[in-house]
């Protein structure tokens, strides 16, 4: 009743977001309940209401199936490779770029950096296709070096290795910025203070710069560790070929491959998507139920 | 204070700086080198390139003679402007009637914010998309799916709370009407953020390409990083070379491969420096709601 007040109340507002509403409905939600396939034989012609349930059928063929071990390993592998060498890097940059004094040099860097992130997956992979490539740029210092050249991304020993360098190059400009937003937010005269009581530069950024980035830290973590079940799949199956399935092939790839690009195994590649989206929302809720307890740091 | 310690670690701070400019904008240069150079000239020189080799503009020449580049980009234009224009308009609507205080605010707010961190998965979205919405092998299955990224809609949300409340009463006081105060008061204040939204929404839809790979079949649709993914990733210049002989088809390849990924970035290179700004705007908007 209040209800229906409110919105004769504000006609023009609700009306307003009326298309986004509509949008989220169609786009988000429908695609939610059309995951109930997962627990059906579903079949195209028949339709939603019409397919025969098959109830954990396709959950269970997929945890007895040979890919799971692998798809799931590779997921977690290259997440945590992500996490280990590619979360750091930004910070370690913006502290870094925070310390250039001169100014034109400094924005000059930033501006640089933040380059690669526009550029289209597209043309980033074809990039790393072909400096991989047997005569490429990457195989040409290492034959300066005195290694042997190789067809690098044809290797699945080299596939993770490439795939998180490059994450780090694409990324790490932009993902400094955050950082440095809060850094600019420091008081100069902490470090004024610091010096007279003769910190020097290490000591500063130690005990004023570092600290300082806790909180933004602590929240881009909880996203990080809520997405570790989760690897894009356009940078992969850009990337990969059969020879790398092994090390290449994560959950969101095989869905992909499966049940799209080679076989159309609707029912059973969106039970895994399912597993996989809930999985990543536990996460997210426990890395974000863990940080609050530690700390005032969380998401919501 | 120690000074020694302070002048060395700028020193290598900056060497530092200097090395992250040079590993990032090499790649690029590279590819403008090897884009001008000739292509057998370019397959008997693998390593780095520092000036083009037999300097020519013949791959440019091949590149601009495709009908399928001209298609390509074509189709993205349309994809661009229709597309970002159903982003602006979607989006101001929505951002504004998130910011106003209604009933349904918060709930609405949750159900959006819900599905950032939950998603049907991408087989029911095709299904969606291709089998019961009939969108197949149509552009607009590359406009509709994507006419709200929620977190341009915080992004927007918040720019519009800050819009100080006094403005839109007088506003209303002069009998404006919520659209009146949405298009005459609040959109000319947020300007800049409106920038930072089309700068996003329309870098996202130059560079899209997975939604046009799963729906689109028909080449004369194909949008330009479609086209980009044949020459580069699945390697066939093919339809380029018709009538070459297999030696030189490889040949020519190489170069046309360069010369590809420069027509199709130079739009964004060339207005990259001069709109960095706004980009870094957006981020620092959306910070805010941190």
């Amino acid at each position: 009743m209040r209800l229906l007040r409110d919105i004769a109340k504000h006609k023009a507002i609700y009306f307003m977001i009326l298309p986004m509403v509509l949008y989220y409905i169609i786009f988000k939600y429908v695609p939610m309940y059309g995951s109930i396939i997962a627990f059906q034989d579903f079949r195209v012609a028949k339709g939603i209401g019409g397919s025969d349930w098959a109830g954990l059928k396709h959950f269970i063929a997929f945890f007895d199936s040979v890919y799971f071990f692998r798809v799931l390993k590779n997921t977690l592998l290259i997440s945590l490779y992500n996490l280990v060498f590619g979360f750091p890097v930004p910070i370690l940059f913006a502290i870094l770029l925070n310390e250039i004094r001169n100014r034109l040099f400094k924005s000059v860097v930033q501006t640089v950096s933040y380059l690669p992130h526009f550029i289209s997956l597209v043309v980033i992979c074809g990039l790393i296709i072909s400096f991989t490539s047997r005569d490429g740029v990457i195989n040409s210092l290492i034959a300066f070096f005195g290694g042997e050249r190789s067809a690098l991304l044809g290797d699945p020993a080299n596939f993770r290795t490439i795939y998180v360098i490059s994450q780090i190059w694409q990324e790490m400009g932009w993902s400094s910025i955050i950082y440095l937003a809060a850094l600019s937010g420091i008081n100069p005269e902490i470090y004024e203070a610091a010096k007279v009581d003769g910190a020097g530069r290490f000591r500063q950024i130690w005990s004023i710069t570092l600290p300082s980035l806790v909180p933004v830290i602590t929240i881009l973590l909880i996203l990080r560790i809520g997405g570790m079940m989760e690897v894009g799949f356009e940078k992969i199956i850009l990337l990969y070929n059969p020879n790398t399935y092994e090390t290449a092939d994560v959950i969101s790839s095989f869905v992909y491959r499966k049940g799209l690009a080679e076989g159309a195994e609707y029912s059973f590649t969106t039970a895994v998507g399912l597993f996989q989206a809930v999985i990543n929302f536990i996460l997210l809720i426990g890395a974000n139920t863990f940080s609050r307890r530690l700390s005032d740091n969380r998401l919501w | 204070m120690a000074p020694f310690s302070d002048k060395a670690f700028n020193l290598v701070n900056g060497v530092v700086m200097l090395a992250v400019i040079v590993v990032t904008l090499y790649p690029f240069y590279y590819v403008l080198l090897a884009s001008l150079s000739d292509s057998n000239a370019l397959l008997a020189h693998p390593g780095l390139l520092l000036a083009p080799l037999n300097f020519n503009f013949d791959a440019y020449i091949r590149v601009l003679d495709n009908p399928n580049i001209w298609s390509g980009y074509l189709n993205t234009l349309i994809i661009l402007i229709f597309g970002t224009g159903l982003n602006l308009l979607l989006t101001t609507l929505g951002a504004y009637g998130l910011s106003r205080k209604i009933m349904l605010r918060k709930p609405i707010m949750l159900g959006i914010v819900f599905t950032m961190y939950f998603t049907g998965g991408i087989i029911p979205n095709y299904l969606l998309i291709n089998n019961w919405l009939h969108l197949g092998d149509s552009l607009l299955a590359l406009i509709l799916p994507t006419a709200i990224n929620t977190w341009n809609l915080i992004i927007m949300r918040t720019s519009f709370e800050a819009v100080p409340e006094s403005l839109i009463e007088s506003g209303r006081i002069d009998g404006a009407g919520e659209f009146g105060i949405l298009f005459r008061i609040v959109v000319p204040l947020s300007m800049p953020v409106i920038a930072v939204m089309i700068l996003y929404y329309g870098v996202g839809h130059w560079n899209s390409w997975f939604n046009a790979m799963l729906f689109i079949r028909e080449r004369e649709l194909f949008p330009l990083q479609l086209i980009l993914r044949e020459i580069l990733v699945q390697n066939s210049t093919d339809s380029m070379q018709l009538g070459s002989s297999a030696a030189d088809q490889q040949a020519i390849g190489e170069s046309i491969k360069y010369a590809t990924i420069m027509v199709a970035t130079l739009p964004i290179l060339a207005v990259y420096p001069f709109l960095q700004k706004y980009f870094v705007k957006g981020v620092m908007i959306g910070a805010i709601k941190e």
